[in-house]
C-alpha cells in the first residue's frame, strides 16, 4: 500500500502511480466536528502547494482546504456533495477530496510521513 | 463567536470542572472559557434539543436586580419595552437603545414583584452595568449578581424534567417567572430561552449550580449542550444574537424588533433614540433584518455580501451557516426595505461567487413554547 504523507495544516496525501488522493485526516475531522458542506475542486484546475483547493464547512466555520504538492486535479470526490459528513466517517478513506496528477514527486518527501505526523499532532495539545 | 486571543485571562463558570469532566471543548467566549461542544457533537447537541431536553450553562451572561420605588418607570427611561405594565411574575424582552437609536444591548426583564430582574449579554455586561448605575444608581438599588450562575435546560422534555423537580412550575407559561426549590437548591426561573423550544433559564447560587447541573444532566432525556447549539438553534428561531445580527448602528426598527416597543411607549416615548424610532415606524426603515434561504447547499457566513439579482450592493449576513434541522444553509442579514419581501430573489456572494437566495420569513423552525 502506498505511503500516506501530511502537511502542516492536516491534509493527507497518498500517490498511487502518478495519481495522487488527497483529504483532510481524522485529526482534522475531529477537530472540525460535524461536516455540513465540502466544495472540492474541479478537473483540470492547477494547483500549487500551499495554495487554495477546496473548502470545508462545520456547523460553525468554514475552513480552507490547501494542495499539500502542486499539480492538476483530475477529480473531485462528487460523494461529498451529497454526503459531506463521510468526512467525518472516514476521512482517510471514502472522505477523500480530490485525485491530483503531482508536478514534483519531490514535494511529497517535504511532507511528514506517519509517525512524523502523530507527534506532530501531539504536539497541538 | 469565537474570538481572537487576548492578553487578559479568561473568566470561567461555576460550571468549568464538570465542562471539562464533561468532555467539553473550551472555547474564549465573550471573556469566558465556555463549552463549544461536547463529544456529541454540534450536530447531535442541536438535534437533541429540538426532541429531548439540552442543558447549557450561560452563567458568563449578566444578571441584574434592580430595587425601589418607581423601577419600572425608571428602567422605561432607557429602554423602548413596556415594563411598568409588565404583570407581577411576567418577563419581557427588551433593548437598551443610545441617542441615535442604535441598540447598546438587548436584555431579559423580569418584574419578580418587589424588584425587577435583567439578564443581559456576557460581552456587555460592564457597560450595562455602568449604563444602569449612571442613570438609575441615584434612584433605584441595582445589584449585579455575579454570584449567581444561570442554566438554560431546553427543549420538548424541559418541562416535565423541572416539574418532576418541583411540580409547581408545571402551570409557567411562556415568559413567566416563579422561584422554585429543585434538588435542594433555591431557584429562580423563567419559561423562557433562545432556541425556539419550550424550556427555562433558572438562576442559582454559583456555589450550587455544579450540584444543579449534575442533577438535570441525572434526569432522563437530559444532556449537555454547547455555544455552538446553542448558536445554530438561535438562528433556527430567528433570534438575534447581540454584536452581529444588532449593535449600535442598527435600531430596533431596521432589527424587525418592531413587536417589543410597546404601545404607549410608541405614543409616549421617553427613551433614548425615542424620536429616531418613531420616524422610522412612520415613514418605514431604509433596511430591515430578514431571514435568506440559499438555495444550494453552501453556508453563507457572516459578512457574506448580500447584492441584489442586478448586482447592487444591498448589505451584509449578519448570522449565517447550517440549520441542522433545517437541513441546509440559512442567514440573517440587513436588506433594502424595498426587497425584504419574503420570496424576493437576491444573491450572496460566497468566495467571489454570486449564489442564488431568497428571502425568507423567520423563524426558520416554528417555534414551540408554551403559551398555556
Amino acid at each position: 500500500m502506498a505511503e500516506t504523507r501530511y502537511s502542516k495544516e492536516h491534509e493527507w496525501i497518498r500517490l498511487d502511480g502518478e495519481v495522487a488522493t488527497v483529504g483532510i485526516s481524522d485529526y482534522a475531522q475531529s477537530q472540525l466536528g460535524d461536516i455540513v458542506f465540502v466544495e472540492v475542486p474541479e478537473k483540470g484546475r492547477k494547483l500549487t502547494k500551499g495554495g487554495e483547493a477546496a473548502v470545508v464547512e462545520s456547523v460553525k466555520a468554514a475552513s480552507e482546504v490547501y494542495a499539500p504538492v502542486s499539480g492538476e486535479v483530475t477529480e473531485g470526490n462528487a460523494a461529498l456533495t451529497a454526503n459531506p459528513a463521510l468526512v467525518n466517517s472516514a476521512a482517510q478513506g471514502d472522505g477523500w477530496f480530490f485525485r491530483m496528477k503531482v508536478a514534483n514527486k519531490a514535494e511529497l518527501a517535504e511532507l511528514m510521513d506517519e509517525a512524523a505526523y502523530q507527534a506532530y499532532i501531539k504536539g497541538l495539545g | 463567536m469565537t474570538e481572537p486571543p487576548s492578553d487578559t485571562p479568561l473568566q470561567r463558570t461555576p460550571l468549568y470542572d464538570l465542562h471539562r469532566a464533561l468532555g467539553g471543548k473550551l472555547v474564549p467566549f465573550a471573556g469566558y472559557e465556555m463549552p463549544v461542544r461536547y463529544p456529541a457533537g454540534i450536530l447531535a447537541e442541536h438535534l437533541h434539543c429540538r426532541e429531548g431536553a439540552a442543558l447549557f450553562d450561560v452563567s458568563h451572561m449578566g444578571q441584574v436586580t434592580l430595587t425601589g420605588d418607581g423601577a419600572a418607570a425608571a428602567l422605561e427611561t432607557l429602554v423602548p419595552g413596556d415594563i411598568a405594565g409588565l404583570a407581577a411574575g411576567r418577563t419581557r424582552y427588551t433593548m437598551f437603545t443610545d441617542e441615535q437609536a442604535g441598540i447598546l444591548d438587548d436584555l431579559m426583564v423580569t418584574n419578580a414583584g418587589d424588584h425587577l430582574f435583567l439578564v443581559v449579554n456576557a460581552g456587555c455586561k460592564k457597560d450595562d452595568f455602568a449604563h444602569l448605575q449612571k442613570h438609575l444608581g441615584s434612584r433605584l438599588k441595582i445589584q449585579e449578581h455575579a454570584d449567581r450562575a444561570l442554566l438554560a435546560l431546553q427543549g420538548p422534555q424541559a418541562a416535565a424534567v423541572v416539574a418532576k423537580l418541583a411540580p409547581e412550575t408545571a402551570a409557567m407559561k411562556f415568559m413567566s417567572f416563579g422561584q422554585a426549590t429543585l434538588g435542594g437548591v433555591a431557584c429562580w426561573l423563567t419559561r423562557s430561552g433562545y432556541t425556539g423550544e419550550d424550556g427555562f433559564e433558572i438562576s442559582c447560587p454559583a456555589d450550587q449550580a455544579e450540584k444543579l447541573a449534575k442533577l438535570l444532566l441525572g434526569q432522563p432525556g437530559v444532556k449537555p449542550a454547547g455555544l455552538g447549539a446553542r448558536d445554530s438553534l438561535r438562528l433556527e428561531a430567528g433570534l438575534c444574537l447581540y454584536g452581529h445580527d444588532i449593535d449600535r448602528s442598527t435600531t430596533p426598527v431596521e432589527a424587525d424588533l418592531t413587536w417589543a416597543i410597546g404601545k404607549r411607549r410608541r405614543e409616549q416615548g421617553g427613551y433614548p433614540g425615542a424620536e429616531i424610532i418613531a420616524r422610522q415606524l412612520r415613514e418605514g426603515p431604509s433596511r430591515k433584518r430578514v431571514g435568506i434561504r440559499p438555495e444550494g447547499r453552501a453556508p453563507a457566513r457572516e459578512q457574506t455580501p448580500i447584492v441584489s439579482t442586478d448586482g447592487a450592493s444591498f448589505g451584509m449576513v449578519t448570522s449565517g451557516g447550517y440549520g441542522p434541522s433545517v437541513g441546509g444553509p440559512i442567514a440573517m442579514g440587513y436588506v433594502a426595505a424595498t426587497s425584504a419581501k419574503p420570496g424576493t430573489p437576491l444573491n450572496l456572494v460566497v468566495r467571489g461567487k454570486p449564489l442564488p437566495a431568497k428571502v425568507a420569513s423567520m423563524p426558520f423552525v416554528p417555534h414551540r413554547y408554551h403559551r398555556g
